[in-house]
């Protein structure tokens, strides 16, 4: 993936040096590449592509001249403002070297894929997350299952022109800060299409035990397992050997797929005999923890993981972590220590008195 | 959860085995006509002792069992002041042993016992290596004691020197002594076989205990991994084959150690060369002690040492030679072992969230490391050395005895209980004495074939894995470390023995000894001599195994064993090997045939056959 341009970035060139090129969230997704997890791929239009754009045609100016002597607190002016902003950005046209850059990149996104014009999700990534309210850029859209060049040149529009709803520009009065000191970036990314889906938990939820993975699956898309529409097999690996230890094969009845005339999610019934069979394979388990493992080791916690295995990609590269966050149930427990105080043989007395259970 | 359990009175007498009770100790019996032990019985757990038994005792042979009845029992009750727990009772149904741990049932007692159980376990605790230093040479002079013991037979004129030196004793005498030295000199041992056991193994069940708290998930084999690693003499006999290997190849005498499978061919073949003779001469300098190691647990008379049948070092040192020739290494992996304990001992190190419980880690860790040498390195000391040459020595008194008409050969000495082969001594020396006919050759023989045939009866009956109600707990170590005693196991065995069609069996379970998943071939041996069966990549499924085995674990992929737990010896081997193992199945041998396809899971302990 040679070829580069101050108007795009692969994700796998980001990293935490680069919120102001390409946003806080493309950027965490590059510091996870580069730290050994796989995410879908994809690339960012840069803060510098939006710039570029919005100069064009003296449209920085046209706007900055709307948004004088705004009241935040005067609603009907900033919506009309906001209207009369969003119009024309989303009416702008792209440069040629924009729309050929942006194309090339998508062009070679769908390579990687495997898939003629790969359906990707674009939202925005907004570069000042350190602010308070992350909604001050804009309001984080996200468009998903959008497929084609045309229709995405579309979508980074609307997460530009989306730096300009009425509420983001109140917030930025508010908080006194200056309107072309803001710039977006738009990521990018291949949409998941799972076979298989779940969550992975760096910590067993049950017992708190920290060098134990516990991975759900079910097929097709992961919403099944989050919602709890389906109970989930479910796999205990041992963190610190990779060993498969327990796996609960549950019988799954529903999953959600892409219906491609409408572009979005839909739920089917799982053939009756494919119900009971194991929804992910043993050597994706281990694949999946080790990753669960670096996740964990990269934010020095339990955490809490959403996982696809793609069926677009290759064997090899075709599993994804799509979420991560900080596991909060355990961690916010405080320890106690689970022997008293004493020395070996105060510990080996108790033991003994304990004996060993036999239910 | 109710579970039906046997009631031990009420197990049926097998037809032709009527009088058996005579074969074995009279307290060994479940009675009736006592109302009070009779309830004891009755509201007691016993479970089958297939660990060390895996078939029915011999009458001789029962006297380990006795021997450690009191050793284990008087440590825990009268010397060391084991809170909870008295001693291990024992019962025998059928010439199979079971055992029961007796707990202390008041509380007041168990406090009352805490205080010298501090300070003289503590005591222990604090001066293991020095006082595990005296064990050896106490243990080493003992042996030393027993190889020195002449059994002498009897002469028909005493020598000269009897009077010229005034000796004033006779061979009768003599004979009489030395017979009640050897059964000494066994019994001894015995008292120091658990001088130290039962703390080796509560230290090593505390720490397990510690890890389980921690870390509920972790599998007990990564706990005893964390103690792998710890060079111990049970490895050494192996080592001493995998030199003389080494030593064929250097010397050039390849072709006349591979000569034939008899020893005695190579041996005469290897004589005339001098490389050949430099060779055997490693040989000779290897066998003492090290080839005193048992072709079996040491436990049975059978059980065989490499110095009993040269043949079967012979095969081991063939094998070795064969893979140093494809260019194989034959070096136990100590290094990686090392590197891989000590990665997953700093990775779950890491994980443990506060300051008490990392100390007690720490702490109990390095006890565990402290007792493991002992745990491992009495069982060559005792089972192996000492047996191999105690066997041997009681086969010297049958000899005598078969001399004189008290049995036809002199392994049917081992149908007699020791008591009785006192009394036929003291028959027999009286009549040499005074030179009449003794009573022995006609009572012994006859009663002997009795007992034959009742043993293949007993060999034919299958021990139900446990009798009596199991109570809630298990403090006794001995019992929780080497049987790991769990309802689990006991409701996996009770699951095959209820099927009364072993070939019906597709799927079974066991204790999960060394982790890792392979399909392979099965191949069973029930002894060490059916080893040199084995093909490189089987699965060896065994009813148990011991040091003399270790050249079958660098050619199979995977072991299962009837019997064990995770801290028995294919487990140790295995995961030192890093092999899949599978221990404690109760069944394996019974249900595998040699050529099945076998998917063996040492992770989880399942076992299927494909």
């Amino acid at each position: 993936m040679g070829s580069t341009s101050p108007i795009v970035c692969w994700f796998e060139d980001c990293n935490k040096d680069s919120v102001e090129l390409v946003g806080g969230k493309c950027s965490s997704l590059g510091e996870l590449i580069n730290a050994g997890i796989r995410v879908p791929p994809g690339f960012a239009v840069t803060t510098e592509g939006y710039l570029r754009f919005i100069a064009e045609d003296g449209i920085t100016e046209q706007i900055f001249k709307i948004l004088e002597g705004l009241d935040h607190e005067d609603l009907p002016a900033l919506e009309a403002a906001s209207a009369k902003i969003r119009e024309a950005v989303e009416n702008l046209p792209f440069s040629e070297d924009f729309e050929d850059d942006v194309a090339e990149f998508y062009r070679q996104l769908s390579t990687i894929c495997c898939v003629p014009a790969v359906p990707v999700a674009v939202r925005s990534s907004a570069t000042a997350e350190d602010l308070p309210d992350a909604s001050f850029a804009g309001q984080q859209d996200t468009f998903l299952w959008v497929r084609g060049i045309d229709d995405v040149l579309l979508h980074v529009k609307k997460c530009f022109s989306s730096l300009f709803t009425a509420r983001a520009i109140a917030y930025r009065i508010k908080m006194d800060f200056p309107h072309d000191q803001v710039a977006i970036s738009v990521g990018i990314q291949k949409m998941a299409n799972s076979h298989t889906a779940g969550v992975m938990f760096t910590i067993n939820p049950a017992n708190g035990d920290r060098a134990s993975i516990v991975i759900n699956s079910s097929f097709g898309f992961g919403e099944t397992v989050v919602s709890g529409e389906v109970t989930p097999d479910e796999f205990l690996v041992n963190k610190i050997s990779m060993e498969l230890l327990n796996r609960v094969i549950s019988k799954k009845e529903l999953y959600y797929t892409v219906d491609f005339e409408t572009q979005t999610p839909k739920l089917y019934d799982v053939p009756v005999e494919r119900q009971s069979i194991q929804s992910i394979v043993d050597e994706e388990i281990i694949d999946l923890a080790e990753m669960g493992k670096r996740i964990e080791k990269h934010y020095g916690r339990p955490m809490d993981i959403e996982w696809a295995v793609d069926k677009d990609m290759p064997a090899e590269a075709n599993i994804f972590i799509l979420q991560a966050r900080p596991e909060t149930v355990w961690s916010s427990k405080k320890k106690e220590p689970v022997a008293a105080t004493g020395s070996a043989l105060d510990h080996i007395l108790a033991s003994v008195m304990e004996g060993k259970s036999l239910n | 959860m109710s579970k039906s359990f046997l009631n031990p009175h009420e197990i049926e007498t097998i037809p032709g085995t009527e009088g058996w009770e005579r074969m074995y100790p009279y307290q060994y019996q479940f009675v009736t006509d006592d109302p009070e032990r009779k309830k004891y019985e009755e509201e007691t757990f016993w479970f089958y002792d297939g660990l060390h038994y895996p078939e029915p005792l011999y009458p001789f042979d029962t006297i380990w069992d006795e021997a450690w009845y009191l050793a284990l029992s008087q440590y825990n009750t009268r010397i060391f002041s084991l809170p909870p727990v008295y001693g291990v009772d024992h019962r025998m149904i059928n010439g199979y042993v079971y055992i029961s741990p007796v707990p202390v049932t008041d509380p007041k007692v168990v406090e009352a016992r805490v205080p010298d159980f501090m300070e003289r376990a503590g005591y222990y605790y604090q001066n293991w290596d020095e006082l595990e230093a005296k064990w050896e040479e106490k243990m080493k002079g003992t042996i030393a004691e027993l190889e020195a013991l002449e059994i002498a037979p009897l002469p028909e004129l005493e020598e000269k020197v009897v009077v010229d030196d005034a000796l004033g004793e006779s061979k009768g005498y003599h004979l009489l002594k030395s017979y009640d030295d050897l059964i000494d000199l066994g019994i001894r041992c015995w008292q120091y076989h658990f001088e130290f056991l039962n703390l080796g193994y509560a230290a090593y069940v505390t720490f397990m205990g510690h890890c389980q708290k921690l870390f509920p998930d972790i599998p007990p084999q990564r706990v005893t991994q964390m103690i792998s690693g710890i060079d111990v003499i049970m490895y050494q006999p192996d080592e001493e084959l995998k030199n003389l290997a080494r030593k064929a190849i250097e010397l050039s005498v390849v072709e006349g150690v591979k000569f034939s499978k008899s020893f005695d061919e190579v041996k005469a073949g290897l004589e005339k060369t001098e490389p050949g003779k430099e060779w055997l001469a490693a040989l000779e300098k290897a066998r003492y002690p090290w080839f005193y190691v048992s072709t079996g647990t040491g436990w049975y008379h059978h059980d065989r040492s490499w110095n009993d049948d040269l043949d079967v070092p012979l095969g081991s040192i063939v094998i070795y030679i064969e893979k140093i020739m494809a260019g194989e290494t034959i070096d136990r992996p100590m290094a990686q072992v090392q590197q891989e304990r000590d990665r997953i001992t700093a990775e779950y190190r890491a994980l443990i969230e506060n300051e008490e419980d990392l100390g007690a880690f720490d702490e109990l860790l390095q006890t565990a490391k402290t007792v493991f040498p002992y745990v491992e390195n009495h069982l060559f000391y005792v089972e192996h050395w000492f047996h191999s040459v105690f066997w041997n020595k009681v086969r010297e008194i049958g000899e005598i005895m078969k001399a004189h008409g008290f049995i036809k050969d002199v392994e049917d000495i081992w149908y007699l209980k020791r008591g009785e082969i006192k009394d036929a001594l003291w028959d027999l020396v009286t009549a040499w004495a005074t030179n009449v006919k003794p009573r022995g050759p006609a009572v012994w023989p006859k009663e002997i074939e009795e007992r034959k045939g009742i043993m293949e009866k007993f060999r034919q009956w299958s021990p139900p894995p446990s009798i009596g109600p199991a109570p809630e707990v298990i403090q006794e170590p001995f019992t929780v470390v080497l049987w790991g005693v769990t309802n689990e196991s006991l409701d996996n065995w009770a699951e095959i023995d209820a099927a009364a069609d072993m070939d019906s069996i597709s799927e079974f379970k066991g204790f999960a000894g060394s982790p890792g998943t392979v399909e392979g071939k099965a191949r069973v041996c029930r002894t060490v001599a059916d080893i040199g069966m084995l093909e490189e990549g089987e699965i060896l499924v065994a009813p148990t195994t011991s040091p003399s085995w270790a050249p079958a674990f660098t050619k199979i992929q995977a072991c299962v064993t009837d019997v064990g737990g995770v801290m028995c010896h294919a487990a140790i081997v295995c995961r030192e090997y890093g092999v899949p193992a599978v221990v404690g199945t109760g069944h394996a041998t019974r249900i595998v045939k040699t050529g099945q396809t076998v998917r063996v899971n040492g992770s989880t302990g399942e076992i299927s056959i494909v």
